[in-house]
């Protein structure tokens, strides 16, 4: 089965001042091979396809929003849809969720990270970027209880430090990357 | 943090002692539910969540009521329901006597917002809403139709983005920080408990409306569910999901056609 020959997931994180990092990364993307991403981002609610198109625009890697209980193929670059949780469970398939907001935000980013980890183990590596929120820091510590790798954007490079400085002061960041570095990671290079 | 085999355990207690089956229900998220009751409710192991749940009977409307997902909103994403108004209503007017049904109805917000679109389409005093759930205190809540008063600046403007033409606040009184739904609405809803997973159908539909509720549910369980509305739903009635369901990959696919590109409501065309 494809979902098997998944070798590496990234997820990422991000809240305000993200939207152009997350720009920035996916021009620079090389092709996914094995590896899939998963982005939450948050934002207004609504029916806003148009961030898939602009995702799109910047990268020949497919972007698509997720549906419920699809499965996670290789090469694919996700996104959570605006108003739901996005859990990941352990066959690999996608799970959305209109449970209580966590840290004031659905999609929160703990909750994927969270549900990922456990999926995943040591094929993860959370990416959390700028933001003014406290979520993704406990996600990433689960990360990292599940044998995965954390990534945390520089606060100094974040229009919005505070949720990228969160998670080091709690410890919860391997690397600390601004978004160049970030970009060079996901790549392998 | 619990594991897979101690959730297994707990979700057969619950079937075996008290017929409710939530086996086929997502993993990931019954996971994260039962984590919230035992942090909620302040259990300090597994176990004593275990213990209490096998030995006392009055905890299980408290564990169902937590198990499930009960956040909704009046006119929740306001486009669907004015699609329902322009593509749906003009064809349920033309029965002599409209049945409705909320599956998964929870607290009752959209029940009362159905009625509220009804009755602005004249259609109110010929139709019958059943809204049903699983869930003994959340179908006691929508039959009192008292909400806080601190969320009706939203639901207003939901009610206004929906194509709503009349002040919101004409349809509750309020009273002490709450509003109370106007009797005429609640007189058309009859609230009862039905369990999606193991009930049969109990009645034809013109109109079912099951939102955000087959998210939780795996494949199987969807499948069965979804064969549960075909059964309910006469030739030419409508089935509404939520925002991010579908009846692609469904059995009976074929026999539905959507009638709108974005909303997702499906007309049963034979």
């Amino acid at each position: 089965m494809a979902q098997d020959e998944i070798k590496k997931v990234f997820v990422i994180g991000g809240s305000s001042g993200s939207f152009d990092v997350l720009l920035y990364l996916l021009a620079r993307l090389q092709p996914l091979d094995a590896a899939a991403i998963v982005i939450v981002l948050h934002r207004k609610s609504g029916y806003d396809t148009a961030l898939i198109e602009v995702f799109s625009y910047r990268t020949g890697i497919t972007v698509k929003e997720v549906d419920e209980k699809e499965p996670m193929l290789p090469g694919f670059i996700y996104v959570a849809p605006a108003n739901y949780h996005l859990l990941i469970e352990k066959d690999y398939t996608f799970s959305l969720d209109v449970s209580e907001r966590i840290n004031y935000s659905r999609p929160s980013i703990d909750v994927c990270f969270e549900t990922a980890a456990e999926a995943f183990g040591q094929k993860l590596f959370g990416i959390l970027l700028s933001g003014s929120n406290i979520d993704g820091t406990h996600g990433l510590e689960t990360i990292r209880q599940f044998g995965g790798t954390t990534i945390v954007q520089n606060p100094q490079t974040a229009e919005s430090p505070f949720m990228p400085q969160q998670a080091i002061n709690n410890g919860a960041a391997d690397y600390v990357l601004e978004p160049e570095g970030i970009a060079r990671f996901i790549n392998g290079e | 943090m619990i594991s897979d085999e101690q959730i297994e355990l707990l979700l057969n207690d619950v079937l075996e002692l008290y017929g409710y089956d939530f086996t086929n229900y997502t993993k990931a998220s019954i996971k994260r539910r039962i984590n919230r009751i035992l942090a909620v409710d302040r259990f300090p192991s597994f176990a004593e969540l275990r213990y209490r749940l096998r030995n006392d009977k009055t905890y299980l409307n408290r564990f169902v009521e937590a198990i499930s997902v009960n956040v909704t909103e009046m006119f929740r994403d306001p486009q669907f329901f004015r699609i329902l108004k322009e593509k749906v209503l003009p064809h349920l007017a033309t029965y002599p006597y409209i049945r409705i049904w909320h599956a998964g109805c929870s607290t009752g917000e959209e029940v009362y917002s159905m009625a509220i679109l009804l009755k602005e389409a004249n259609l109110l005093h010929k139709s019958l809403l059943y809204a049903t759930d699983i869930n003994q205190e959340v179908l006691e809540k929508a039959r009192q139709g008292v909400f806080s008063l601190s969320n009706m600046k939203q639901y207003s403007e939901n009610y206004i983005l929906s194509g709503g033409i009349k002040a919101f606040s004409d349809y509750y009184i309020t009273t002490n920080g709450h509003v109370k739904f106007n009797e005429e609405l609640r007189r058309k809803i009859i609230f009862a408990m039905h369990n999606l997973v193991s009930d049969r159908s109990f009645n034809e539909f013109q109109l079912i409306l099951c939102r955000n509720v087959l998210i939780y549910f795996d494949k199987h369980l969807q499948d069965r569910a979804i064969g549960l509305f075909d059964e309910s739903l006469e030739t030419l009635g409508y089935l509404a999901l939520g925002a991010k369901e579908t009846l692609r990959f469904a059995p009976i696919e074929k026999n539905y056609k959507q009638i709108d590109g974005k909303e997702k409501i499906w007309r049963k065309m034979k």
